[in-house]
């Protein structure tokens, strides 16, 4: 490859030889798997040929990785510089004015020309190319009139205003001003995500504090939640007994497989408790009598807001005792301030336990296991408190699931399930409350916008089904993040305890994850 | 008795194709130290080229089945060292000087991508093959139960046994076996003498990935169906088998193999076939906890 400054032709050169290179490989990557795609047939597999995907996909390798070599790689001037600069205190130069403004031109044409074909799908990228340099610029004026400011506490402060007054305000504007807002979807939606989130700062505690690698998380919620399911449906218990029961269930096996792990460390550590976590989810599915198997636990009971259940009819309700018009919304936003409570609850014990001799213990752990025990640390309770802490929490999640949801089956607590919390709490940058929580607001939302890619379907045709394509791009997605940051979103983070003053830490200093 | 051989006889054909997955496992565990998440992805992507390339060599006409078998072992082969070494590049190089989890979370997400990539390019539809290769012998005969060796089931057994010897021969002959140890006991000063390391690492990934192309070819033959998600458990299976036989250590890889099928067969034909997994996972479990350096490895030494 050629080193950046060398002059064009050389560069073009190394450039075209490397991209080539690339697009050799592809193809043979894909020219079987690909280009060929078996069909079912009654005299058995026949296979049938598709050559212009094929020459797209190599296409795309071959073209991308030329330009990306002749602009950005190689080039002496970097086509992202510009970008990345919008995010930085520096000046700009010429060169940065001219592909900023360039890129919004050609964006503004775009958008015009789309409109004028009627192409929804190009328009919107071009607004939101539009829109990225336009909130750059914002950020980039905010911090220069007021550099000084605390926008970290700004920001916490504002998403916490948002999460508390969210479903209320935007459930009074609707009534009042019958707007036809998809409310219904936009709870379900926040619910899953402060689900997300509730899971991840639980995994948190496990991975982030006591950098104990677990890949079995989902065992604790579905531990949870069909212990929740099976005491409301078999002895009608109310959602308030049971979820503090399904967290302790929780706990309890936090504890008893968490005893065998005790010796092991880093990847064999997440090995055990991924097998943990699948002998879990194949005792659900084949011990029928208990779980009914496969077919799940249904008509799980929602839950009740102090005994004045959530229902049309009948005297004592929730809307009869206020005596409000019924509306299934109400219970939906009942059901976001639940999980709301818990998610919070979550953060706050974690946050104050980072501060007493355990929650110091775990940290110490995660630095240096030796040294902790030489220190005197007992590293066994310390240890089965972290897997105890995380446990209760994902118990009670699973709780929380199960009355949402009315029906749980084995299908919910699968690996994948496992690696999405994971991956929530990796890439938010692992200790981080604040990046876990946006890390589970970008994945959830993320993976929940792919479901609703009309736009997508005017790219690839109608046959094109974005839901296929979800789990793919949600592992590209997962690899091209940790290789572009692999210490996660917020990279950074104060120590529990300092002496003097306390000073932010990159995370590359910190060992998390080694033990 | 004859039951028992009978499954004897089926464990050592399935633990077969386990050994040879469980070498691209130890392989890499003890070159860099990291679990290859994807490797059970790829033994299922070297499957899927398998069939492909077989349904292809015999719409172009060559009906002879050995000549067809060895064309579509050599593409596979070919092929999928391509993804091993492409999954190496893109999701772990980048990341070897990174904490330790990292590669582990690419690793999951490179198995994620393999696995939706064969289900959105080939359909989730599991795939049927014909039986290509039939009939056996009768081994035994005891009252009215016949013990069988299929000739599948020796094609296996040969096709492992040579494959491993070719393999010991690369290790412990080779230079590039040589830069390979080398890399294993001491990286840097493997590179400080003169090995390339990348490259070491890379065709680690790539003489493993071939392996798995074979396990691949071997089970679709065996099973004669296929589908985008006998990666992920066949692969823990075949990690059990390389931590068991003693991780970094080839023919601990074969012998874990071999004890992971029998077992699995056994408990398969003597207790309850939906628990199966359950018996592998806590085998799994068990091994870890009590012999981590496993039966042919070394114990490790921790430094202070």
């Amino acid at each position: 490859m050629a080193e950046p400054g060398t002059s064009f032709g050389p560069r073009l050169k190394s450039a075209l030889a490397d991209s080539l290179l690339a697009g050799i490989i592809a193809f043979a990557l894909f020219s079987l798997v690909l280009g060929l795609r078996t069909e079912d047939n009654v005299t058995g597999l026949t296979l049938q040929p598709r050559p212009v995907l094929l020459g797209v996909a190599v296409g795309i390798v071959f073209f991308g990785r030329l330009l990306l070599n002749l602009f950005v790689w190689q080039a002496e001037h970097p086509l992202t510089t510009p970008f990345a600069r919008l995010f930085t205190r520096d000046v700009f130069d010429k060169r940065d004015v001219t592909v900023l403004g360039g890129t919004s031109l050609v964006a503004i044409l775009g958008f015009i020309i789309a409109a004028i074909l009627d192409a929804p799908a190009y328009q919107l990228i071009a607004v939101a190319v539009l829109a990225f340099i336009g909130l750059g610029l914002l950020r980039r004026a905010i911090v220069q009139m007021f550099p000084d400011l605390p926008y970290a506490r700004i920001f916490v402060a504002i998403a916490i205003l948002f999460a508390l007054f969210f479903p209320l305000t935007s459930y009074a504007l609707e009534k009042a001003f019958n707007l036809g807002l998809p409310l219904r979807y936009w709870f379900d939606l926040s619910i899953l995500v402060l689900t997300y989130v509730m899971l991840g700062w639980g995994l948190n505690i496990v991975v982030g504090l006591a950098g104990l690698l677990d890949l079995g998380y989902v065992a604790f919620y579905a531990v949870g939640a069909y212990t929740f399911a099976l005491l409301a449906t078999h002895f009608g218990l109310g959602f308030w007994v049971c979820l503090p029961i399904a967290g302790a269930a929780a706990a309890l096996w936090g504890i008893i497989l968490g005893f065998p792990v005790l010796r092991l460390r880093g990847d064999y550590l997440a090995i055990v408790t991924l097998a943990f976590g699948e002998i879990v989810r194949i005792v659900l599915l084949n011990w029928t009598e208990v779980t009914n198997g496969p077919n799940g636990i249904s008509n799980i009971p929602k839950p009740t807001f102090f005994g004045l259940p959530f229902a049309a009819v009948g005297d004592n309700t929730f809307s009869a005792f206020f005596g409000l018009k019924y509306d299934p919304l109400q219970g939906i936003i009942f059901l976001y301030y639940v999980i709301l409570v818990l998610a919070v609850l979550t953060n706050v014990v974690t946050l104050r336990m980072r501060r007493l001799p355990i929650g110091r213990a775990w940290e110490a752990m995660r630095e240096d296991e030796i040294a902790c025990r030489s220190l005197g640390i007992n590293t066994t309770v310390s240890k089965l408190t972290a897997f105890a802490t995380g446990a209760l929490f994902g118990g009670l999640a699973g709780g929380f699931f199960a009355t949402r949801q009315g029906f749980i089956s084995p299908e919910s607590f699968t690996f994948i399930e496992s690696a999405i919390i994971l991956a929530i709490v990796v890439l938010g940058g692992m200790g981080s409350q604040l990046g876990v929580a946006i890390a589970a607001v970008v994945m959830v939302g993320g993976f929940e916008a792919l479901r609703h890619t009309e736009g997508l379907q005017s790219f690839f045709g109608e046959g094109f089904d974005p839901a296929l394509y979800r789990m793919l791009l949600f592992g590209i997605a997962l690899v091209g993040i940790m290789v572009w940051r692999p210490r996660g979103i917020v990279s950074a983070r104060s120590p529990s305890i300092a002496l003097g003053e306390a000073k932010a830490i990159p995370t590359d200093l910190v060992n998390e994850g080694r033990a | 008795m004859a039951y028992f051989l009978q499954q004897l006889i089926n464990g050592v054909a399935l633990g077969s194709i386990y050994g040879l997955i469980a070498i691209g496992y130890t392989m890499v565990y003890g070159i860099i130290g990291m679990i290859n998440f994807a490797h059970g992805d790829i033994f299922m992507v070297g499957a899927f080229i398998a069939l492909i390339a077989f349904l292809a060599v015999l719409s172009i006409g060559i009906t002879m089945i050995p000549l067809a078998l060895l064309i579509v072992l050599v593409i596979a082969m070919g092929l999928t060292a391509v993804w091993g070494w492409t999954v190496e590049r893109v999701a772990y190089r980048p990341l070897r000087d990174s904490f330790r989890l990292a590669p582990l979370i690419t690793a999951i997400g490179m198995s994620i991508v393999l696995q939706n990539f064969i289900q959105v390019a080939q359909g989730a539809r599991v795939k049927p093959l014909q039986p290509v290769i039939t009939g056996g012998y009768e081994f035994f005969k005891d009252g009215d139960f016949t013990v069988i060796i299929s000739n599948i089931q020796i094609l296996i057994v040969v096709t492992t046994l040579v494959l491993m010897t070719v393999f010991w021969l690369i290790i412990s002959r080779t230079a590039l076996g040589r830069a390979q140890r080398a890399c294993e006991q001491d990286r840097l000063m493997a590179s400080l003498s003169g090995v390339d390391v990348d490259r070491t690492i890379s065709l680690t990934f790539v003489l493993g990935a071939a392996l798995a192309a074979v396990a691949g070819l071997l089970y679709l033959l065996y099973y004669g169906v296929i589908d985008f998600y006998i990666g992920f458990v066949v692969g823990i299976k075949a990690f059990t088998a390389a931590v068991f036989g003693g991780i970094g250590s080839l023919p601990g890889a074969m012998l874990g193999g071999l004890v992971i099928g029998l077992i699995e067969t056994f408990w398969s034909a003597y207790f309850t076939i939906e628990y199966k997994d359950v018996a592998a996972f806590s085998m799994l479990a068990v091994v870890l906890i009590f012999f981590p350096t496993g039966l042919l490895g070394r114990p490790e030494v921790e430094k202070v």
